[in-house]
């Protein structure tokens, strides 16, 4: 019995054990409370800019620690919050709309381990501080619009192509079902509706002297729709909540139809709440050809016109009068146009709007039409210092097309410059359209001295858990103990480096975890250790002893992990936010204290006993012969 | 250093039908404590607006009731919070008010008090959390079962699978008792005592498996307290590392998570001494012999080479 582990599973455990110290250690250096300023267009950000924040710092008296100047933006650190928050609100009042000034934590990791790509850990919530939100949204709602949506814009392409049908209903609530006279009608709408909406399945039937065309949205569509509605307004939420000046937020999905916000240093929910809930909204306006732009940018406007402005800051005259809402809208989505060049298909339902807006676009052929988004952007200022919320809209042209027919309850925006605006632009015309109700159903303001004093008290129990057991194994099984202890070590710091690697957000519950595989961890290495002084105690020699002992209690350690392993993965798979933080910290941690208690411990014996003539191990047993 | 110098010869089995009656015992205290007195219910499954303010010195609770009664929230509970400064207060689910509203509301009532963390649930997701922690329970339940019936013997399965309903329930039983609040990070430390107490009873299991296997004599139940007695001290040792390293996590781990590891400590205690008492005693009821532990063909080799 040799005991020994041939040389490249040495190295290879030698090079995980780095990999991960590695990763690690940035977890040790602690965060600056930092204060980043970024541009809100083109605002170029440069050496004066550094200058005019320096000397308005100065002015107030607001020690930082240092400013540096990276990519797109300017970060300066102070050595505490208060300092970093007195000196956001100043650079708020003096940089203006032009620049967003936004909360941030800076590691004081070195570079060269930046380089590598390590990172502290993320810190939940409830050790750093902040708003939580959860946020419901009426998914069923949304679907029964858009179902229902459909079934006019069906109505009205078979009205447009002359074909009689008897009546229109929707049936177990996600079909739609369109009853025709004679089998004729219902042949040539079965050729008609197959062409238009590609998104359901029709099956044709005949009940008595009824003809029916049943469109089915498959599951597969709605989840589509879901999926697409979540996707979107989660997009807006993000865009939202970097308004409110919250650098490290979090959106997520939390389910098929909730969303949560995690907001780190925040505390005003009120304000909060007030940007998330914001909705927003798209109109069809027309150009107003018959006066020039550069009139109206030196102040000329025409009554019953107003400037506007595209994404890329391009002025633009528009006639006031909306021809159509994004409501009416209900359907998008990218495609290529006959000429091979990148196109949005449009679908409308409402027949009264569909009239209105095909009346003007009648009237219109051949002249520009524009599409304006709205957004209501609520941004806290400081007026005669009370900071108080202020809602501005932010109207911006996204788009600007000639109108060449007349429009009806489908058209498409052709000659799109590429696949990827169009896309964009499908995207905001849905985003635009489908205003999803959402609703607050879960709010948790923490704040940051409690999170510090969690931190604090994660800290110490882990601190007081992990020395009782070390001392003890140390006493109670000799170098062995110690051999357990160096695994258990590094168990934490696996655990630590796989958190900081996978950008797992780490709570109070995860350090609970955390102790709790401490506990665990050192069950393996008990099981392997009774188990060869039970051998030793039989009379087996020492280098048997090792082998038997990792080898029979290997089976029983997998055997009794499984177990934990499962209930963790069904608290994983059921559980939400802080069970579920505790549950992946759980998994993680059986699996790496199932590794360091067999194979690291393994290694370390086969180290100091393997390969040798051993009279005696130090497991803490005197043998008597 | 030992604890357990030679094997040590405790007759386990002789003493089951005393832990019988002391399980049994415990067992019904514990359900119809849980029917009559019922859980304390935490936030997170009752949903409503929880709120924890500290003071600068001492909280003198009575004026802080008097103080709510005066501002209207009659319903609200006050509870200490980990230290004499600390107070949490809860509210019912109220309605055409913010939360925000009302924590400023409650600060304005409360003199002296800064507000350190204000929590609102919604009723619905009350709900969902119970549905889930209710079937959170059921598949870890139906999953270790598997898995124990897979491995070994249903007859073990069986008796394990009892093992793990009886120390739940009395996790529950002493929560009810006391009325500590019962929350969804304590509901996670339940669960976690599934599969940890079960680790105990795998290890007297596959010792009895492998006793069975390895001594041609003996009856079921001189191999069970062999069994047992051979996997004591390690079955101690790490019931008592475990335990020491949760009573830090409730010495020093605050508040938020005292009913957490408390629910670990009881779990711990009732785990090893349901896997030492409840699990083997039940196997041998249910009549568990050699037979059933014979190994396959190919084990038999597999057992030989060692």
């Amino acid at each position: 019995m040799q005991n020994k582990y041939p040389l490249w599973k040495n190295l290879l455990l030698i090079l995980v054990v780095l990999i991960s110290i590695i990763y690690a250690v940035p977890n040790l250096f602690h965060d600056d409370p930092a204060v980043q300023i970024s541009s809100k267009n083109e605002e170029t950000i440069d050496t004066t800019l550094i200058d005019i924040i320096k000397s308005s710092l100065k002015n107030l008296h607001l020690e930082y620690t240092s400013i540096d100047q990276e990519k797109n933006n300017i970060i300066i650190r102070f050595n505490n919050t208060d300092l970093q928050l007195q000196a956001k609100d100043t650079l708020n009042e003096t940089l203006g709309d032009k620049y967003i000034v936004a909360l941030n934590t800076v590691s004081r990791t070195p570079k060269w381990l930046q380089a590598l790509g390590a990172h502290p850990m993320r810190l939940g919530l409830d050790l750093r501080g902040g708003v939580h939100f959860l946020l419901a949204v009426d998914i069923n709602s949304i679907i029964k619009t858009h179902i229902n949506n459909d079934m006019h814009a069906m109505s009205d392409t078979l009205r447009n192509a002359n074909i009689r049908y008897t009546g229109a209903n929707i049936e177990r609530q996600t079909d739609i079902v369109m009853h025709f006279r004679d089998s004729e009608n219902a042949d040539k709408a079965n050729i008609e509706l197959n062409n238009k909406f590609h998104d359901y399945q029709l099956t044709q039937t005949k009940v008595n002297n009824d003809f029916i065309i049943r469109a089915t949205t498959n599951e597969e569509e709605l989840t589509k729709v879901n999926s697409y509605v979540i996707e979107q307004i989660m997009g807006t939420l993000r865009n939202r909540v970097n308004a409110l000046g919250v650098s490290e937020a979090l959106v997520q999905q939390q389910g098929r139809d909730r969303i949560s916000v995690d907001l780190p240093g925040m505390q005003d929910t009120t304000r909060a709440k007030d940007i998330i809930g914001k909705v927003a909204t798209l109109r069809f306006q027309l150009l107003d050809i018959n006066h020039d732009v550069e009139g109206a940018l030196a102040g000329d406007i025409p009554i019953g016109s107003k400037l506007y402005y595209t994404t890329e800051g391009r002025p633009a005259l528009l006639k006031e009068q909306i021809i159509l809402h994004g409501d009416s809208i209900t359907y998008a989505s990218a495609a290529v146009s006959p000429d091979g060049r990148p196109a949005v298909q449009v679908r409308l339902s409402g027949r009264d709007k569909i009239n209105q807006f095909n009346k003007v676009t009648s009237e219109n052929i051949g002249k520009p039409m524009a599409v304006v988004y709205i957004e209501t952007k609520s941004e806290p200022k400081t007026i005669n210092g009370q900071v108080t919320t202020v809602h501005h809209k932010h109207e911006k042209i996204i788009s600007i097309a000639t109108i060449q027919s007349a429009l009806g309850s489908e058209f498409e925006i052709t000659g799109l410059e590429s696949a990827k605006y169009a896309q964009n632009l499908a995207l905001l015309l849905r985003s635009g359209a489908l205003s999803a109700p959402i609703s607050f159903i879960e709010e948790l303001t923490i704040g940051p001295s409690l999170g510090a004093n969690n931190i604090h008290i994660g800290l110490m129990s882990i601190l007081f858990g992990f020395s009782f057991v070390v001392i003890f194994m140390a006493v109670y099984y000799r170098v062995f103990g110690l051999l357990a202890n160096i695994a258990l070590f590094l168990n934490l710091v696996f655990i630590v480096s796989i958190f900081s690697l996978l950008n797992v957000t780490m709570t109070l519950p995860s350090i609970a975890a955390m102790v709790l595989t401490v506990g665990l961890a050192v069950d393996a290495n008990v099981l392997i250790y009774e188990r060869i002084r039970e051998e030793l105690r039989n009379g087996i020699s020492p280098q048997a002893s090792i082998y038997i002992g990792y080898d029979r209690a290997f089976v029983t350690i997998v055997d009794s992990n499984v177990t934990t392993l499962l209930v963790a993965l069904v608290l994983f798979a059921l559980g939400s936010g802080v069970v579920k933080g505790f549950a992946v910290t759980l998994i993680v941690g059986l699996l790496t204290s199932m590794f360091t208690a067999t194979v690291i411990t393994r290694a370390l014996v086969n180290w100091i006993y393997g390969g040798k003539n051993v009279k005696k191990l130090s497991i803490g047993i005197k043998l008597s012969r | 250093m030992e604890f357990f110098k030679i094997n040590t010869k405790i007759d386990f089995m002789r003493q089951r039908k005393w832990a019988a009656i002391f399980s049994i015992t415990l067992f019904i205290f514990s359900v119809s404590s849980i029917i009559i007195r019922g859980l304390n219910l935490g936030l997170d499954f009752t949903g409503g607006t929880q709120m924890q303010f500290s003071y600068e010195q001492s909280v003198n609770f009575q004026q802080v009731r008097d103080e709510l009664d005066k501002s209207g929230f009659n319903g609200a509970i006050v509870q200490a919070y980990g230290t004499s400064k600390d107070v949490m207060i809860k509210l019912k689910p109220q309605e055409q008010i913010s939360s925000k509203e009302l924590a400023k509301q409650v600060s304005d009532a409360l003199h002296g008090s800064k507000l350190q963390k204000t929590e609102f649930i919604g009723p619905e997701v009350g709900k969902t959390l119970v549905i889930n922690g209710l079937l959170a329970i059921v598949i870890s339940l139906l999953a270790t079962m598997a898995y124990i019936a897979i491995r070994f013997e249903y007859r073990f399965a069986l008796s394990a699978a009892i093992a793990l309903l009886h120390d739940p329930i009395l996790i529950l039983g002493v929560f009810s008792f006391f009325q500590i609040e019962f929350n969804l990070i304590t509901l996670a430390a339940l669960l976690t005592m599934l599969g940890y107490s079960l680790n105990d009873t795998i290890v007297v299991y596959d010792r009895v498996r492998e006793n069975f296997r390895k001594i041609r004599k003996g009856t079921a139940v001189e191999i069970l307290n062999l069994s047992v007695n051979q996997t004591l001290s390690r079955t101690i040792m790490t019931s008592g590392l475990t335990l020491s390293v949760v009573v830090a996590l409730f010495i020093f781990g605050g508040e938020m998570l005292n009913g957490f590891s408390l629910a670990l400590m009881i779990g711990i205690i009732i785990g090893t001494y349901s896997s030492i008492y409840v699990a083997g005693s039940l196997a041998i009821m249910m009549g568990l012999n050699r037979q059933h532990l014979l190994p396959s063909e190919k084990k038999l080799i597999d057992n030989a080479v060692l």
